[in-house]
């Protein structure tokens, strides 16, 4: 790389991460003037285009968000122009009332105000329950993260041109359907916040579960969720469950140095070190759920998933854990929603709390459900319980067949290894028992 | 990546009321952007204390001070994509001091939290 190279690669750096910074205010000042999102989008592109042209030789202005401002506003004026005049050509006598319409908006104006509801409706178009959820991700982490097409692509490791041509096809879908200036209110407001929230999860998610020594870049999504979670919280700063997502979310990620040891495997819950569990996160994650509480939301799921966790993060250590409580909210999880893999998990907490009998019970009744049909985590936990109760000939076939269940060979090794711990558990009893 | 900005000045004298509203407006606008974390300001050296280790000894210095170069005047903890954000919002917070605050000198230094790991 010669000296020149480094120089325009460490300004383009530089560039986009002013770009990170501005471009929401520039989308929705644009959007409001133009009320039309995905053209203020392409208009602000085109000022970090001649951002990229320009800086690298002049240097990054003073106050690089002004720069951009003029620029983008400079863009927004000419293609208002461009309108006027096409309104003239094609239609003379509509001219007098088109001017009027299209009279010059009051720039300053917008840029001065509180961007909170533009940016409501900045959210609530990428998020369009009209697209997919993949589409809906990718515009949310372009015009609100300000991640680059290419930066998207990386993080949901898929090909750039297919992201880049969902992004285009999204933004089509919306101003074919009328939907690229709308603002939903009421009632509307908070049966769309769900596809925004869902959205929001599906990032994190993506995030959460991505393994160490894959692209930084996908680990980084947990991130970018938070940062969409916490802007929610600015913006719809009476609606529940955004709070109960955020509170999950935060704490979940509190977790995220704690849950995987040096070798990339994951460390389970109980046994990861709580001194590496992030303590300003846990405090913001349940601050969080305090609010969503207050608002009323304690039913919410995404709260009632949050509030589990919770119960994780204020025992200082595993034995400290509120089993009962854990127990319980799983309970309402699967009242509100029937799901054989809650059910599940509110077994293990039934285990903990009352002991292995009462949750054996409960594992009887899942046995039929098709979903768990090969799901290796229903032996699992039965192997776990049975070998509890000493019941060790039933705890061995179970983790047998736990184990030729999973797909993972880490997981597989264990399992093996816990169907042999029973096995022998069995033999020493019995012979125990013809001693006696 | 989380960052720590940590402000020194060696100007005793608190912000100019305008600067004071630019920086509210910008800690306002960098929290609802999800990006600021925490942020507090600290009050004058005096009414802390220093516990030191030199010479293998334990001492306390409850004041009075010998006039530091620079002294912290507060700290604000970021999560940024990295370094190149760090340096963008650095450079806008420390833009607003000179701009609404001629004559004032400080340093903003940022600093990357050290990323912990399961053993």
């Amino acid at each position: 790389m010669t000296a020149a190279d480094l120089h325009r690669e460490n300004s383009h750096r530089a560039i986009l991460a002013v770009w990170r910074i501005e471009q929401p205010r520039l989308i929705t000042s644009l959007a409001r003037m133009l009320r039309d999102v995905p053209l203020a989008e392409d208009l602000t592109q085109e000022a970090l285009l001649a951002a990229l042209e320009h800086w690298p030789v002049t240097g990054v202005p003073e106050k690089p968000g002004a720069w951009l401002m003029a620029s983008a506003k400079n863009r927004a004026l000419d293609h208002v122009r461009r309108n006027r005049m096409l309104a003239r050509k094609h239609d003379v006598i509509a001219a007098d009332m088109a001017e009027e319409q299209l009279a010059m908006p009051d720039f300053d104006a917008a840029l001065d105000d509180d961007i909170g509801d533009e940016m409501l409706r900045l959210i609530f178009t990428t998020c369009h329950p009209l697209l997919s959820l993949e589409a809906r991700a990718a515009l949310a982490l372009r015009m609100i993260c300000g991640l680059t097409t290419e930066e998207i692509a990386r993080a949901f490791l898929q090909p750039p041109a297919t992201v880049a041509q969902r992004i285009v096809r999204a933004k089509h879908t919306l101003s074919e359907s009328g939907l690229s200036y709308e603002t939903p209110g009421g009632e509307e407001l908070s049966q769309r916040l769900a596809s925004v929230l869902e959205v929001v999860y599906l990032i994190f998610n993506e995030g959460y579960t991505a393994a160490r020594g894959e692209d930084w870049l996908r680990p980084q999504l947990c991130n970018e969720a938070l940062r969409l979670g916490r802007v929610l919280i600015a913006i719809a700063p009476y609606e529940p469950e955004v709070f109960g997502l955020l509170a999950l979310m935060e704490l979940n990620a509190s977790r995220a140095a704690a849950r995987i040891d040096l070798q990339g495997e994951p460390i389970l819950l109980l046994e990861q070190n709580r001194a590496l569990w992030d303590q300003l996160q846990i405090r913001r994650g349940l601050q969080a759920l305090h609010r969503a509480y207050e608002l009323g939301g304690a039913e919410g799921n995404y709260a009632r998933q949050a509030a589990i966790i919770a119960c994780h993060a204020r025992a200082a250590t595993a034995d400290e854990t509120n089993w009962p409580r854990i127990a319980a909210l799983y309970g309402e999880l699967v009242a509100l929603a029937p799901s054989p893999v809650v059910e599940l998990n509110r077994a293990v907490a039934v285990s903990m709390a009352e002991g292995p009998q009462a949750a054996l019970a409960m594992l009887d009744r899942l046995a039929g459900e098709s979903l768990l049909k090969n799901y290796h985590l229903l032996p699992t936990v039965r192997g776990d319980l049975l070998h509890k109760l000493g019941r060790y000939e039933e705890a061995h076939a179970a983790f047998e067949t736990a184990a030729d269940l999973t797909g993972n060979k880490r997981e597989h090794d264990l399992l093996k290894r816990r169907a042999a711990e029973s096995a022998s558990a069995a033999i020493s009893s019995s012979s125990n028992t013809k001693r006696d | 990546m989380r960052f720590m900005f940590i402000v020194k000045s060696s100007h005793a004298t608190s912000p100019t009321p305008e600067l004071m509203e630019a920086m509210h407006k910008l800690a306002d606008r960098e929290i609802k952007a999800g990006r600021m974390l925490d942020n507090g300001g600290l009050m004058p050296l005096a009414t802390g204390a220093q516990v030191r280790i030199t010479d293998g000894k334990l001492s306390v210095v409850d004041g009075p001070f010998v006039e530091a170069k620079e002294i912290i005047g507060g700290y604000a903890i970021f999560e940024l994509l990295g370094k190149d954000e760090a340096l963008a919002s650095a450079k806008e917070f420390m833009q607003l001091h000179r701009d609404l605050m001629p004559g004032w000198e400080g340093t903003c230094e940022l600093r990357a939290f050290a990323s912990r790991m399961a053993s």
